[in-house]
């Protein structure tokens, strides 16, 4: 079925064809006939933010809570270059959007007008793919294939750059139906015999690992219980990255935490240690592999992986799959029980032996106050007393996110929204913002920083418009906590513009912005304060005062292994703790 | 005193004991605008050396271009040079003609000399052994065209520089594998 309509009219369409209910964007002169387009019709709701990076990351939000495809509308210029943040950050992240950009009308395309910009040619390097569309007759054709690029292989951004002119054109429109690429058609499924053999690796290991991350989630939810099933079936221990948490229940015993940089020591120690290391949906990023060179010395490496590209890219594996995690392991599963496979439980239990000496050594423990509220017990005091209700966080980048991530625990997937990859700051609450239009039921809380959260604040008033009733948990220590970290790590304590001078009285600031402001530094009444964000109805921006000295701990310092860790328990000097070699790498 | 020990870089791919090796890519492409620039940013993105790079349209009906790239690097890079192409969207296929048992290489290059007397009869008579064709001459000067692997094309020029080269302009490497398949 086709008909005649503008190409405005087309883009509406194609949302709607493509399931889309929520879009988010900031209009603009070159982007009106599909906000005008957009006027006419009720199935498309749009979420105006007040900035074109917070559209981007609500709408990652929103995806990465609900599993379904973001689309992002914003104008040509300075709108577009504003998105540029956050296409990259869903790039690194792999993070399926869609982004409409408007452009100038196409007969003043390269000849520097009016909120001009070579859009294609700015986002080809932050998207998984973009299009200029230049006569109407492709526009529908480009909207379809921009969505199942977008959801399909190794998800990702995709850009649609539309001039004013094709928007007002008049074509036919056609629907999404049998739309596929003519040439991207991406593995689904792994190879049957690399799979057999990888299971028999795994029913012979000593010491074996599951490596984790951030694809488990992105494949779906399924991907997610076939994890939980192999883990079980295998009785091996689990760490993931931190875009992985969730897919494994954090509370079951198996788990040993978030590996890398911040990881465990149970987590690190097991991953150098192994025998056999199971990577699934992970892409060995350098904030996990630490020192390459000393990177698991002894164990062999299965990677699976739907982007041919992240095999080998950094570490050497002796066996790659490509193929996508649900469909891998579904079949890994499958073939387990068919072959009856089992790991032999006394050799297992040796290797649990190791790992429990190394989790009695409690590297998350920290020195508890009564005076000061410890960042740490702040996370843990939000994580108790949000238990139980149907609860999504997301971060903004920093100290604080570290503390969330070993902090708060998660036995669900898609519930964790950070920005691992690129480390955006400014993330948190626009996120925060999707996750809450995806959920309107549920309590969605961005635990944050005080320097991150004045990166995106002017949200708020998205937040108040569209009565989303987001908490935004500042953890307040007065400073870029991670910079000032680092500077003691590396740069003998000499804090460079680390320390905020005119921080803004956060209470009075979510006052002017119509929101409820809550100020607490007493550890003695937290419970009390952290109950009354819960049960507002409305956004709320609780500034919790912590200790303004306090280390994210522990940490592998860089140019370490990962048997070389800080523990918070060690009387290091921090300012000792990197050598020349390992300063070089930050 | 121990020696400071050289800083070990946990971001690099390739051990530094990895040799470098050339290889000759074949890229098949849509011909659409910008699928160049996809191709070529990639490789200044991440940092990876192009040394010669060719492209024209095959294919006119299937709107097929074909670019053939020369590129150097550790076998581990090639390899990844050859995955992160076959992640662009528009590209239909890459293949490695190097692992493929290596392949058939031309290029095309203009030369011009300019020279008089006993210059202008060595000159002539170089190309003829070279099998150079005149594609324009003057009083004073030739301009030659000449065919072959990138190797022969050196060493004309090098031959052409002390008796009067002017410039140069070439084409780049076209190349195919040997043999009855299609790659």
């Amino acid at each position: 079925m086709s008909e005649k309509m503008t190409g405005a009219q087309m883009v509406v369409t194609a949302l709607k064809d493509q399931g889309v209910d929520t879009i988010f964007g900031y209009p603009g002169g070159a982007v009106l006939p599909i906000y005008d387009a957009l006027f006419h019709q009720n199935s498309v709701k749009h979420v105006l933010v007040r900035h074109e990076q917070g559209a981007v990351h609500a709408a990652e939000g929103y995806a990465r809570s609900s599993g379904k495809i973001g689309v992002v509308l914003v104008t040509s210029g300075p709108g577009a270059t504003n998105a540029v943040t956050g296409l990259t950050d869903a790039l690194l992240d792999s993070i399926p959007l869609v982004c409409i950009t408007g452009q100038v009308p196409t007969h003043l395309i390269g000849s520097d007008a009016f909120q001009e910009c070579d859009t294609v040619g700015i986002t080809r390097h932050c998207t998984k793919h973009n299009y200029l569309v230049r006569q109407v007759e492709d526009l529908p054709r480009i909207l379809h294939e921009a969505f199942y690029v977008a959801q399909h292989g190794r998800p990702g951004p995709v850009v649609i750059d539309i001039p004013k002119d094709v928007q007002f054109a008049l074509g036919l429109y056609a629907g999404p139906e049998n739309i596929e690429h003519k040439t991207y058609k991406p593995a689904f499924k792994g190879d049957l015999g690399r799979i057999d053999e990888a299971l028999s690796w795994i029913a012979a290991a000593k010491r074996p690992i599951f490596y984790t991350g951030g694809g488990i989630i992105n494949s779906g939810p399924e991907a997610s219980a076939l994890l939980r099933e192999l883990v079980d079936l295998t009785g091996a221990p689990i760490t993931s990255t931190l875009m992985g948490l969730g897919a494994y229940p954090a509370s079951s015993p198996r788990w040993l935490g978030m590996l890398g940089m911040h990881g465990t020591y149970e987590a690190n120690n097991a991953m150098h240690d192994c025998d056999l290391m199971i990577a699934i949906g992970a892409r060995f990023d350098d904030r996990i592999t630490g020192r390459i060179d000393a990177f698991s010395p002894g164990s062999r490496k299965i990677h699976i992986d739907i982007d041919p590209s992240s095999i080998n890219k950094t570490v050497k594996v002796d066996l790659g799959i490509v193929g996508d995690c649900t469909a891998v392991l579904r079949d890994m599963v499958a073939r387990w029980k068919e072959r009856h496979l089992a790991c032999d439980a006394a050799v297992l239990q040796k290797w649990w032996q190791e790992i429990d000496h190394w989790r009695a050594r409690k590297s998350l423990a920290y020195r508890a106050s009564n005076k000061v509220i410890k960042p740490q017990y702040a996370i843990q005091r939000l994580f108790e007393l949000t238990r139980g209700r149907d609860t999504y966080i997301s971060t903004e980048v920093g100290q604080h996110q570290m503390w969330a991530a070993q902090h708060y625990h998660f036995d669900e997937p898609n519930r964790w929204m950070t920005s691992g990859g690129l480390g955006t700051m400014g993330y948190g609450l626009p996120a925060a913002i999707g996750a809450q239009m995806a959920h309107p039921g549920s309590l969605v809380v961005d635990i944050a920083g005080e320097a991150s959260i004045l990166m995106n604040i002017q949200e708020l008033s998205t937040a108040v418009q569209f009565r989303l009733p987001v908490k935004i948990f500042i953890l307040n220590n007065q400073y870029m906590g991670m910079v000032r970290q680092w500077q003691e790590l590396l740069h003998g304590g000499r804090y460079s513009e680390s320390y905020s001078e005119a921080l803004p009285d956060f209470v009075k600031l979510a006052e002017a912005y119509g929101c409820h402001g809550i100020r607490c530094a007493d550890p003695n009444t937290l419970d009390a304060a952290i109950l009354e964000m819960i049960e507002t109805p409305k956004p709320v921006l609780f500034d919790c005062i912590v200790d303004r000295e306090e280390n994210c701990l522990p940490m592998i310092p860089s140019g370490k292994a990962h048997n070389e860790m800080i523990l918070p328990d060690m009387e290091t000097e921090l300012g000792t703790a990197i050598d020349a070699a390992g300063k070089i790498l930050v | 005193m121990n020696a400071p020990a050289a800083p070990l870089s946990p971001y690099s791919s390739a051990p530094a004991a990895s040799k470098i090796e050339v290889h000759t890519l074949s890229v098949l492409v849509d011909n659409e605008p910008g699928v160049l620039a996809r191709v070529v940013g990639l490789f200044s993105g991440r940092g990876y050396n192009i040394e010669s790079l060719t492209v024209a349209e095959v294919a006119h009906a299937e709107h097929l271009s074909r670019i053939t790239i020369v590129t150097s690097g550790t076998p581990e890079m090639i390899e990844q040079i050859v995955h992160q192409l076959e992640r662009l969207i528009p590209i239909h296929r890459v293949t490695d003609l190097t692992l493929r048992g290596g392949s058939i290489e031309r290029e095309l290059a203009m030369i011009k000399v300019a020279g008089r007397g006993e210059n202008r009869v060595e000159a002539m008579r170089l190309a003829d052994a070279f099998r150079a064709r005149v594609v324009d001459a003057t009083i004073d000067s030739f301009v030659f065209e000449l065919t072959g692997n990138a190797g022969k094309i050196d060493q004309f020029v090098e031959l052409m520089r002390p008796i009067g080269l002017v410039e140069v302009s070439r084409t780049g490497i076209a190349a195919m594998t040997r043999g009855p398949d299609a790659i």
